[in-house]
């Protein structure tokens, strides 16, 4: 995959976000209420945002995303809810919390994405084919299962779901980690199964 | 300033390996075990822990990610009853991000009461002494430097360790080094007798983050090994003999994929990486199979220089 072509592809056109008008972009101006719902009382900085575009700068990924934080937070104080909530920034995302820590405004900015994300998950509009949201639902149902995820059988989920492939470029790998005992292939699980299902039903309740 | 463990008779941590230790961090859990053995604070592990949700668990539900966290911390406060507070020692900087996050909702109204609900449901209950700590934190904080230089009997002498931190160790809600320019690692790598090599990597996201590194590698192939490669080759430029890692994930995503990198970018990339633990082991004199050096893929012995026996005392300092 070459850095020029994941960049440029699925972008919502450039000039969209420079321009005026904004064709085909449906405002929704309770979004950011919508968001401090889902995210907490914090994220309601992001009104204060100063589009300085240091949380983009400090990015390690924001070369692979459709939208850069400071673009996407932009967005999401004009209530472009459907662009946002179709990008697949947050989903690119590594929660490595650079963009947090230099925010001057403290926009709780990785937090947002995660939010952003939930939303997304919920209304189904995160990027098809994409492999981060298969890797979540696949993580969630395994650890909601067992109790604990076991990285091999997580691996082989996603491969076979999202791209066959990687199974025969990541297997030399995987061998030599078989062959130094760092890669379980049995299913962790915990005793208190149950408990936890219970838990968490009740957690959401 | 920190406060030593819950029991003063018996200075064990309760511990918190988490689902890599098992797996691709077995080398971590390992010495990790061993090295606070020999130093007199055994870690107990927690009984029936579960996945802490890691980045995943937020993604989908957020009230669920916050209880799987709090279920282990309930557990911990039950295994150490009593008013003491309770240093939960978790390894993994994606296990310890999920704890700290939890111990703070319950620390709030709006997420307590109902956090509480879930654990009560349960029969389990928080009265808020459960702290998660990293190793390193304990390490330089509760241990202490001095302890750990008068342990050592083969001094690292001459051997250049980059620090790796990584993202989640020092951030968001971990208050024990500084999120920029963190330096505990560096003064565990001088407490050896090891040189550390500063460099301006030491927080950058290696691209694994809270998935191990195949599904990353997986999911965006490009951008782990451009975020990878940065690091390995700064650490390469600066002379590295070994990369020193305190993550699961950030030590298998930068020693896993180096041959695939060098063809990539038509670099040759050989830097060994371990985890801090397993070097302090090898200066506690720790068998290297109990720190479990056979497990890494890429390793070789450390270029530690012979000083003459009267310098030896100056280099222990």
């Amino acid at each position: 995959m070459a850095v020029g072509a994941s960049v440029a592809e699925g972008l919502p056109s450039a000039t969209e976000g420079r321009g005026g008008s904004w064709p085909g972009v449906s405002v929704a101006p309770t979004f950011v209420d919508e968001l401090i719902l889902e995210v907490g009382e914090e994220a309601g900085r992001l009104l204060g945002c100063l589009q300085c575009g240091t949380c983009s700068s400090a990015c390690p990924l924001a070369a692979y995303m459709d939208l850069t934080p400071r673009r996407l937070i932009g967005l999401v104080r004009a209530g472009a809810r459907e662009a946002v909530l179709g990008s697949r920034a947050p989903w690119v995302c590594a929660s490595c919390y650079a963009c947090t820590m230099v925010c001057p405004k403290r926009i709780p900015i990785t937090e947002i994405m995660h939010g952003l994300r939930r939303i997304s998950m919920r209304e189904r509009t995160f990027p098809r084919r994409f492999p981060t949201p298969v890797m979540s639902r696949e993580f969630v149902s395994m650890v909601a299962r067992n109790g604990r995820s076991t990285e091999s059988l997580i691996s082989l989920k996603l491969y076979l779901k999202t791209d066959p492939l990687l199974l025969v470029r990541n297997a030399r790998t995987a061998l030599r980690l078989l062959r130094q005992g760092r890669l379980k292939l049995r299913p962790a699980r915990i005793r208190g199964r149950r408990e936890l299902r219970t838990l968490l039903d009740a957690a959401t309740g | 300033m920190t406060t030593m463990p819950a029991s003063a008779d018996t200075h064990t941590y309760p511990y918190y390996p988490g689902c890599s230790a098992d797996g691709v961090g077995r080398g971590f859990a390992g010495s990790l075990h061993a090295v606070f053995e020999r130093l007199g604070f055994p870690l107990v592990d927690l009984v029936d822990w579960n996945c802490c949700g890691a980045t995943a668990w937020p993604s989908v539900d957020d009230s669920q990610a916050l209880a799987l966290g709090a279920r282990n911390l309930a557990l911990a406060e039950r295994a150490r009853p009593g008013s003491e507070p309770v240093d939960l020692v978790a390894s993994c900087a994606g296990c310890y991000r999920a704890l700290l996050r939890s111990a703070e909702a319950l620390a709030r109204g709006p997420t307590r009461s109902r956090l509480a609900g879930a654990l009560e449901a349960v029969g389990l209950a928080v009265e808020g002494r459960a702290r998660p700590r990293h190793p390193v934190d304990v390490l330089v904080n509760d241990v202490g430097l001095d302890r750990i230089r008068a342990a050592v009997v083969r001094p690292l002498t001459g051997v250049r360790v980059v620090s790796y931190y990584g993202c989640q160790l020092v951030r968001p809600l971990s208050t024990f080094d500084d999120e920029h320019d963190p330096v505990s690692m560096d003064r565990l790598v001088e407490a050896i007798g090891a040189e550390p090599v500063d460099w301006p990597l030491k927080t950058r996201c290696c691209g694994g983050s809270c998935y191990c590194g195949g599904p990353v590698i997986g999911a965006m192939p490009e951008a782990t090994m451009q975020l990878s490669y940065l690091l390995l080759r700064e650490a390469s430029r600066r002379g590295a003999d070994v990369i020193a890692t305190v993550c699961p994930l950030c030590q298998f995503n930068l020693e896993g994929f180096q041959d695939q990198m060098a063809r990539r970018f038509g670099h040759p990339l050989d830097v060994p990486v371990a985890f801090l633990t397993q070097l302090i082991g090898i200066a506690l004199g720790i068998d290297d199979r109990r720190l479990g050096l056979h497990r890494l893929l890429r390793w070789r012995p450390l270029p530690i220089r012979t000083v003459e026996p009267e310098a030896a005392g100056h280099a222990r300092r």
